[in-house]
């Protein structure tokens, strides 16, 4: 309610907020090109290698004690000391942000499957081209380009077939799905079987790209995903109104000439570039999750676009670092599971205390909502008791008679079906809130008390008289339907009201009950 | 099931076609369809549909469920394939006049949960106009305000679309299709589940569109209403029923060809499924 009747300052804060995506993007794409700069890149092939080494000895099976790190290399990770950690930190932060981001249209567009369709479909894509740079030149398989090349187009093609099935035959998009998801997968683990077989083949090198491995990234492979997410973000934020218009109403924007058809290919194409780039660092199981995570937690926390995008984008890259600091920390963690571990914490929170729609602010929002009935309630039936009595009440100087009368607590209770411990709490609250006093006879409304008891009993009885004089409601039925309605009018509809009903009752001050106020009712 | 014509069906009176294929109304018409016919998954939904909209003029499409009241529409503004025919606005292909056409869709064609509030859904109609990659500008929401103010929805800009009642979403499409100043206006529905205020300001922009000299075609279910809110109409049931002036064509002869031949043809199946099983 609140946030209702402040709409300009909301709006004010969001241009801004606009503003700040644009003034952000030029300035996210000075920072790495700065960190680059310093130790230049080691060759391609020596940075495969070192990855080969580290990867295989930081998990070996048979050692499964958690190595707890020193304070010393604590404070190195955290502070990026060390240029191997800024490294893996910047590359898994970018991949967080661009996947928070482009993630959130694939939300909204309902499509935050399709990534995990690709990230899996690349797999039999990473065997065989495996397999065909082995045979080319032998020993020199795991080719970084080559692999991610074949993953690339695996998983592209992953995308058409989605895209076949259900253009040609009756099979629906989730089944669609979930077909090409598993037959790539099971294809592409059949072909690692093979490559184990081999008798150069290790799989060791390769298997990374299923679990993810955060902590063997090399500057190039930072490079790489640096760009890809850079181009997300910024693809993101120029096409920014096209891809929601796109996810919102997409017949409506064709119909106005925007060429949907590439829009989406346009959005689809930046979720392989996500999911390719993210293969190598949270892996291919776990890719999926960067994509939705984030911006299903953002939405609890806004109702606007733009700022879910940049929430989205936030939660993407903290998530990501969280991994990547922990995947530096502990050799034997995996960066990708502790990315989705993190960024579950998040969501799980925003579920739970997200301004918006999480749980604990609409619970709180019910309950007060629920306190203000139960006040109106209180205040009509003591108005309704009074009423009688309010021509015998001795004028007085201090206003309105109505605060003069003395009432009990058996007299309201029997006026009311309500049980005695609700009207005990009821008027508990009451006095809490200075609306009644007690005094030495029982009870009476102090003026403030008098004052709401006096609008309360107004408005329901405008909605009683309207219901009658409009909907053709019969006397006897209308005080319960003006029971759920007379909380929840706002001033302006009570002076339309108020202008409908003064035709037939010219003096409007209190109108008169339409219906007999019997005790017990 | 869909052969031959429904019973009943009076004839129109048809304008010839030109030699070349092209229409034969003069290009004034906000909306020509020439021999149109529509299939979803190939079976025919419209069938040989023939109509020149009256410029300036408000005209109901009505017709039973299932009739092609909304096919027709979006047919015509190549949001369905259409398998042959010809469909022109003021004498043009749709693409090269689509700022000249406002389309308003059904309310339910749309995620109302979507993180956008009422502004924002009427600047979409302006998309267009501010172009490509280009941000939304004060300039531009203003303009959008000033549609929201037209519908009498200023006050709830900044509501989140799934707040407002479903009149009010409506009236939001409304101001979207507003916001673009177009000629001639396709409506889908627009008084389905609206509250009586949101069904008088609909009448009031129509009278409107209608008195700035603009056409506007309705899809509208309430057959009472017709004849208060409407010039013309136009009756549908796969085919064209009839065509013209209410006080013309809005009959109770038409309305029972148009909505007893949905029933004569359920008739028709009944039977036959009854003469299936009686040999099986």
């Amino acid at each position: 309610m609140s946030s209702l009747r402040h709409p300009p300052r909301m709006s004010r804060s969001l241009c801004g907020r606009r503003r700040w995506l644009t003034l952000a993007l030029p300035l996210v794409l000075a920072i790495p090109s700065g960190l680059f700069a310093a130790p230049p890149p080691p060759a391609d092939d020596h940075s495969i290698a070192a990855r080969v080494t580290t990867g295989t000895s930081g998990t070996s099976l048979s050692d499964n004690r958690i190595r707890w790190p020193g304070w010393e290399k604590i404070s190195d990770t955290l502070l990026l000391r060390q240029y191997n950690t800024r490294i893996v930190l910047l590359g898994a932060i970018l991949l967080g942000i661009g996947a928070g981001t482009v993630g959130t249209f694939m939300l909204l567009r309902k499509r935050s499957l399709v990534g995990d369709v690709v990230s899996h479909a690349s797999l039999p894509g990473i065997a065989i081209a495996f397999l065909a740079v082995e045979l080319a030149y032998p020993g020199n398989g795991r080719s970084l380009p080559a692999l991610l090349l074949g993953a690339l187009l695996a998983g592209l093609l992953g995308v058409l077939c989605t895209i076949g099935i259900r253009r040609f035959s009756r099979i629906k998009e989730d089944t669609a799905l979930a077909i090409v998801l598993s037959v790539f997968f099971g294809v592409g683990i059949a072909l690692f079987t093979i490559i184990q077989k081999l008798p150069t083949g290790q799989v060791a090198g390769l298997q990374q790209f299923i679990y993810g491995q955060t902590a063997s990234m090399t500057s190039a492979d930072v490079s790489l995903i640096g760009l890809a997410s850079l181009l997300v973000i910024a693809v993101s934020t120029a096409l920014f109104k096209e891809f929601g218009l796109l996810c919102f109403d997409e017949e409506f924007g064709r119909s106005h000439g925007w060429p949907t058809l590439w829009l989406d290919l346009a959005l689809m194409a930046l979720v392989v570039c996500i999911a390719i780039t993210g293969l190598q660092s949270v892996g291919l199981l776990l890719v999926v999750a960067m994509l939705i995570i984030p911006p299903a937690a953002a939405r609890f926390w806004t109702d606007r676009l733009g700022s879910m995008t940049i929430i989205a984008a936030v939660l993407g890259g903290l998530s990501a670092w969280l991994g990547g600091v922990a995947s530096a920390l502990f050799a034997r963690f995996s960066a990708g599971a502790v990315i989705v571990l993190a960024g579950t914490v998040f969501f799980l929170v925003s579920l739970a205390f997200g301004t918006r729609r999480g749980l604990l602010p609409r619970m709180r929002r019910q309950w007060s909502n629920n306190r203000r009935i139960g006040r109106h309630d209180l205040l009509r039936a003591v108005y309704e008791m009074l009423e009688p009595h309010l021509d015998s009440a001795p004028p007085d100087a201090s206003g309105d008679p109505l605060g003069d009368i003395p009432f009990t607590r058996d007299q309201v209770l029997s006026r009311r079906s309500w049980s005695a411990t609700r009207l005990s709490r009821l008027m508990d609250r009451g006095t809490r809130d200075g609306l009644l006093t007690a005094v030495t006879s029982g009870w009476k409304l102090t003026a403030s008390g008098a004052q709401e008891a006096r609008l309360v009993a107004r408005n329901h009885r405008l909605w009683e008289t309207y219901l009658i004089l409009h909907a053709d409601i019969a006397p006897n039925h209308v005080d319960r339907d003006a029971d759920l309605i007379e909380h929840v009018l706002e001033p302006d509809l009570v002076s339309q009201l108020l202008e409908t009903v003064s035709a037939r009752y010219p003096q409007m001050d209190m109108p008169p009950s339409p219906h007999p106020l019997e005790p017990g009712h | 099931m869909t052969d031959g014509p429904p019973p009943g069906t009076p004839s129109p009176d048809l304008p010839e076609p030109l030699p070349d294929g092209t229409a034969t109304h003069p290009s004034s018409a906000p909306l020509a369809i020439h021999d149109m016919t529509v299939a979803y998954h190939r079976r025919p939904v419209l069938w040989d549909i023939d109509y020149d909209a009256p410029p300036g003029q408000l005209t109901a499409i009505v017709g039973p469920n299932g009739s092609g009241k909304t096919t027709l529409i979006k047919a015509a503004v190549d949001l369905v394939p259409r398998a042959s025919g010809d469909v022109r606005f003021f004498g043009s292909a749709y693409h090269k006049v689509r700022h000249r056409v406002g389309y308003v869709p059904q309310r339910g064609s749309v995620d109302w949960d979507f993180p956008v509030n009422a502004l924002d859904v009427v600047a979409m109609g302006l998309y267009k106009q501010i172009g490509w990659l280009r941000p939304v500008t004060r300039r531009y929401r203003d303009k959008a305000m000033h549609y929201l103010e037209r519908v009498g929805m200023a006050d709830y800009a900044k509501r989140q679309i799934s707040q407002l009642s479903g009149g009010q979403q409506q009236r939001v499409f409304l101001a979207r299709a507003l916001s673009q100043q177009a000629d001639v206006y396709l409506m889908d529905e627009p008084f389905v589940g609206v509250d009586a205020a949101t069904e008088r300001a609909i009448v009031i922009i129509l009278q409107e569109l209608r008195e700035a000299g603009k056409a506007a075609l309705v899809v509208h279910h309430d057959l009472q209403t017709v004849p208060e809110y409407f010039d013309h109409v136009l009756l549908l049931n796969m085919r064209l029923v009839a065509t013209g002036p209410i006080t013309e064509v809005f009959t109770p002869e038409n309305l029972r060809a148009t909505y007893g031949g949905k029933l004569a043809l359920l008739d028709q199946v009944g039977h036959r499924m009854t003469l299936n099983q009686g040999r099986s």
